[in-house]
């Protein structure tokens, strides 16, 4: 075992957070305003890639994507706040499910490098 | 190495290569972006052959059965012919309407007879083409029979122009040109004993009927929960067929909602079960209806993999 997303379990690992961490952000106040509206199946896939990146996994996906799919949230206000509300939840969800902390933090870390292209600056 | 078959051309493969790459490095466009198998954008359908498993462990079972898999992580094992979702690979066949019944005010039950065979999922819909080329889709409600009958439940929508025409001016005997059948809103007898919610609105009702009907065929054991909603009292119909299904299987039940004066189906389905965790859903009618119940079925504890949608966008 070598890599963080294959200790964490690989892909049956994001399999099993996708569904329990979408729920998390849907159910949070904070946030849950951004996904009104949005096709839910498509919204899963989108999580799964995301917890894909930050487990360390096989992603083919770019600063520049990140910036490109989320550029019209940050019009409609997402900022460092909402950032902190989605990694407070990721780390919830990958607590529930029984992962040590050090792991988490290292996928706290891995999901920091995407904030500012999310933020757009 | 297996080859590829895409909109008519062969496409072979390299060692190692999957269906994705070996049809762009020969110019066959598919629509792709994370290479991954996480996006989607690349899913097609294997009209003939068998696509290698690993390709559609993350799509949902129905999309599974009907041989959907995700083109950029599928290394062939066999030889394949595929088709974007968007191509309507779909059957054809010519059917005669055998009888036509009111249900309510303005609800009919067409039954239709097919011409040739024409597999179908009671739930998934298919698609009528009046002979001036104007086309609407229709539920099926009841599972294939030997003789090859169709059922439909059609709404008759003020200035419903293919309606109207169904319900109507269509003659008995009078043949109409089928398509489909499409859709993935229907019974999986993956696990007899697993608890099924079913939520519909008006003619939404039909393809949940054809669920139900197909599960019970198949010897559905575990519980059953139809919810079927409507304004008014109006919008409701077969409580009879269904209250006699109800006694002759324990295991499913059945509740009528009248929004104007009580409680919408979702908010009596999702009252009578608050944790809908380990169930299968089936939300079909109105669109808003179908997308609120979605979620809540999801916050509630559903798997977003085990809830099956079917909004009706009305077109007339």
């Amino acid at each position: 075992m070598s890599t963080l997303y294959e200790r964490l379990g690989g892909e049956a690992a994001v399999d099993l957070a996708v569904d329990k961490f979408y729920r998390r952000v849907l159910a949070d106040d904070r946030i849950s305003a951004f996904f009104e509206g949005v096709d839910m199946e498509r919204q899963a896939a989108k999580q799964k890639a995301f917890l894909t990146m930050v487990f360390g996994g096989p992603h083919h996906y770019t600063g520049k994507d990140m910036r490109d799919g989320h550029r019209h949230l940050v019009a409609r206000g997402l900022n460092d706040s909402h950032f902190d509300a989605v990694v407070e939840d990721l780390g919830a969800t990958l607590k529930e499910l029984g992962i040590p902390d050090s792991d988490i933090a290292e996928v706290a870390a891995l999901a920091e490098t995407t904030r500012n292209d999310v933020l757009d600056r | 190495m297996p080859t590829v078959t895409f909109e008519g051309r062969s496409y072979p493969t390299e060692p190692g290569e999957t269906v994705l790459t070996a049809l762009l490095r020969q110019g066959g466009a598919i629509p792709h972006s994370c290479r991954s198998g996480v996006c989607r954008s690349c899913l097609v359908r294997a009209t003939q052959g068998t696509p290698p498993a690993s390709s559609q462990k993350a799509l949902k079972d129905t999309l599974r059965a009907q041989g959907y898999f995700l083109s950029c992580i599928a290394q062939p094992e066999s030889e394949l012919t595929v088709a974007l979702p968007s191509d309507g690979v779909i059957g054809h066949t010519r059917a005669q309407l055998l009888a036509r019944e009111q249900l309510a005010p303005d609800i009919f039950r067409l039954r239709l007879q097919a011409e040739e065979a024409f597999p179908f999922m009671a739930g998934q819909f298919i698609t009528i083409r009046r002979p001036d080329g104007l086309r609407r889709s229709y539920s099926l409600a009841a599972p294939p029979t030997s003789d090859g009958t169709i059922e439909l439940h059609v709404r008759r929508l003020p200035q419903g122009q293919l309606s109207g025409w169904l319900c109507e001016a269509l003659e008995l005997g009078a043949w109409v040109d089928l398509f489909g059948p499409e859709g993935s809103c229907f019974y999986l007898p993956d696990d007899p004993t697993r608890p099924l919610l079913l939520i519909g609105t008006g003619t939404g009702l039909a393809p949940l009927l054809g669920i139900v009907r197909d599960a019970l065929a198949q010897g559905h054991t575990g519980p059953i929960q139809l919810f079927h909603g409507s304004r008014h009292p109006d919008g409701l119909y077969l409580q009879g067929e269904l209250a006699a299904l109800t006694v002759t299987h324990p295991n499913l039940t059945y509740t009528l909602c009248t929004s104007a004066t009580g409680p919408r189906a979702d908010v009596a389905a999702f009252g009578a079960i608050p944790d809908t965790s380990g169930w299968r859903v089936y939300l079909c009618g109105n669109p808003e209806m179908v997308k609120g119940a979605q979620r809540k079925a999801f916050l509630l504890g559903a798997s977003l993999a085990e809830i099956y949608t079917d909004p009706f966008v009305r077109a007339g």
